[in-house]
């Protein structure tokens, strides 16, 4: 708790991180970041910048997840060879960020003689597109590459949960007449409403936390069109040598997790402590 | 209908009509085409790399990796990488060596803490004790990000920052909370009446501690410690923002350093990343349901 409680202060002054203290410059830090700083917030289109790219993560990164999740989680429960389609969507957690940020510097490189994705552009005769290379699709990018990851989470909880549910609700619907689509969305889906909160919740703090893949893949450019805010504070206080700068970054991220932190007492002390 | 069947594992209700049948054969096989496209595209991106750092530089620059026949396959790039790779010293070979320093202590350490931590929120009674443990779980969430500035300043004064000490303290720091979380919850399941008996029997709680809680335990330790020594071995920003020396420096940096240097020799890139791979795949493989299990763990039951 200390730590947090000094970088709360230290986001009152402008310094280094030799000296975070050098000058107390009261809410100063606060207000250019959300005032007078396009890295951090832009708000002219196309807002390619920390805290918007951030909420585009909360959304894309978090929905994307539970979708594959979902999907991986129910068909393969329904194919004979189980075990094999999970394996292959578990395997990106095992290794680092740092791995998977070179496996889709390759998915994504340029020449159309590394790249698998442009060579797939040149056979449609398409020009060949740096996607981690420019504004418009350097976050999407990375965020692809992050669904990659974070999926495997996503299947393991989901098909645990699904694998779970009674046999009898899926009978009686069928027998009512359901077709599998619909006993999914209508019967399925909604006893799965615990799992599925808990995976979206974990994965916002996720989307959130996030930094390797966009350190790796990016560094946060072209300019800073693929900065989120995790990496923001990384980059002031590191790159920049701004300490009390990047604390408040850091304690802007803070207040947008605790909504998150509220939830997640309130989870644990239903479930019997405290 | 095809569903009841299909989750008992078999199909056993095959529809009577044409219509029916022809449903039930189009929804089985377009289940089976998109599991397969699914699975093709989670494997593809990885099994490029792997093929790539089998390539001869040329091959790989000239050819993509789905051109297997141009060019042949080499483990030239395993060598250089790690006995030539021109990288600032201490070179990828030291890395490895690095990353074990740091994984294996950063491991044991936290467990051990976490371990006795946990004890005394089961099965002791103090003041506020689930306000205190509640505290603890809520750090899990509080991001890295939020703590480098002051954790830094305390390393630098305390003359940690850099050293392989101060990473195995930072380590087991940030690893604590969930730890301490996952044991403490595995070790109130524990029933009642076996701790209560060996109290009433006058065990002292050191004793309870050592040769009851924690030999049933072991299920959960396995899970944590596997858990805990992947994410350890695939940490890069503690290593960055902690270490800050190069000889010191793990894999991680290393491949960023190899970034650096060879940016689009693929060839190299790949085989760097795998060899930093390695271990956890087999961890993997071998240990998968502590691993699936201490992964799962972290998501907070619903």
């Amino acid at each position: 708790m200390w730590p947090v409680i000094r970088t709360v202060h230290y986001s009152l002054y402008k310094g280094s991180i030799i000296r975070p203290t050098r000058e107390f410059v009261g809410l100063d830090n606060y207000k250019r970041l959300l005032t007078g700083d396009p890295a951090f917030l832009q708000t002219e289109w196309p807002a390619w910048s920390a805290l918007f790219n951030s909420a585009v993560w909360v959304v894309l990164f978090t929905g994307g997840v539970i979708a594959m999740g979902l999907l991986v989680a129910v068909l393969t429960d329904k194919v004979r060879y189980e075990r094999l389609p999970k394996v292959v969507v578990f395997m990106p957690i095992v290794i680092s960020f740092t791995a998977a940020s070179v496996v889709f510097r390759l998915v994504y490189a340029t020449n159309p003689d590394i790249g698998l994705l442009n060579a797939a552009r040149q056979a449609l005769g398409l020009d060949p597109y740096a996607w981690l290379g420019e504004e418009s699709t350097a976050n999407l990018a990375i965020i692809v590459a992050g669904i990659w990851v974070w999926t495997s989470l996503a299947m393991t909880i989901l098909a645990a949960a699904y694998k779970a549910l009674p046999e009898e609700v899926h009978e009686a619907a069928s027998i009512d007449g359901a077709n599998s689509w619909q006993t999914f969305w209508r019967v399925s889906l909604p006893q799965m409403k615990g799992p599925l909160i808990v995976v979206a919740v974990t994965m916002i703090i996720n989307a959130l936390k996030a930094i390797d893949l966009v350190l790796v893949m990016t560094g946060g450019g072209p300019g800073f069109s693929s900065r989120i805010v995790g990496f923001t504070v990384y980059w002031e206080i590191f790159t920049n040598n701004k300490a009390g700068y990047g604390s408040a970054a850091a304690v802007v991220l803070l207040i947008l997790m605790v909504p998150l932190m509220w939830w997640q007492m309130r989870q644990i002390r239903r479930a019997g402590v405290g | 209908m095809s569903a009841v069947a299909a989750r008992d594992g078999v199909a056993t209700e095959i529809p009577t009509t044409l219509a029916g049948r022809l449903t039930h054969v189009v929804t089985r096989s377009s289940v089976r085409v998109v599991v397969v496209v699914v699975a093709l595209l989670w494997l593809i991106p990885s099994l490029g790399l792997l093929i790539t750092s089998f390539r001869s530089r040329a091959a790989s620059s000239q050819h993509g990796w789905w051109e297997l026949w141009e060019g042949g396959f080499t483990l030239d790039n395993y060598d250089q990488v790690l006995n030539s790779s021109g990288l600032p010293p201490p070179g990828f070979a030291d890395n490895f060596v690095n990353t074990v320093i740091i994984s294996v202590p950063a491991t044991i350490f936290p467990i051990a803490v976490a371990a006795v931590a946990a004890y005394a929120f089961a099965w002791l009674d103090f003041r506020c004790r689930d306000w205190i443990f509640l505290g603890v779980v809520t750090l899990m969430i509080v991001p890295l990000q939020v703590t480098w500035v002051p954790v830094l300043k305390i390393f630098n004064s305390l003359d940690l920052t850099g050293s392989f000490t101060g990473i195995w303290l930072a380590h087991t720091a940030y690893g604590l909370p969930f730890a301490i979380f996952l044991l403490r919850n595995f070790m109130a399941e524990i029933p009642r009446d076996l701790v209560e008996s060996a109290r009433v029997d006058g065990a002292s709680n050191l004793r309870i501690f050592t040769t009851m809680i924690l030999p049933l335990s072991m299920p959960a330790i396995a899970s944590l410690g596997i858990f805990q020594f992947v994410w350890v071995w695939n940490d890069l920003m503690n290593a960055i923002v902690f270490l800050q020396t190069p000889e010191k420096f793990p894999l991680t940096v290393g491949i960023r350093n190899l970034l650096g240097q060879y940016g689009n020799e693929f060839n190299l890139l790949a085989a760097g990343t795998f060899i930093s791979m390695v271990v956890p795949i087999i961890v993997f493989f071998t240990l998968q349901r502590f691993f699936v299990r201490g992964l799962t763990a972290g998501a907070v039951k619903g």
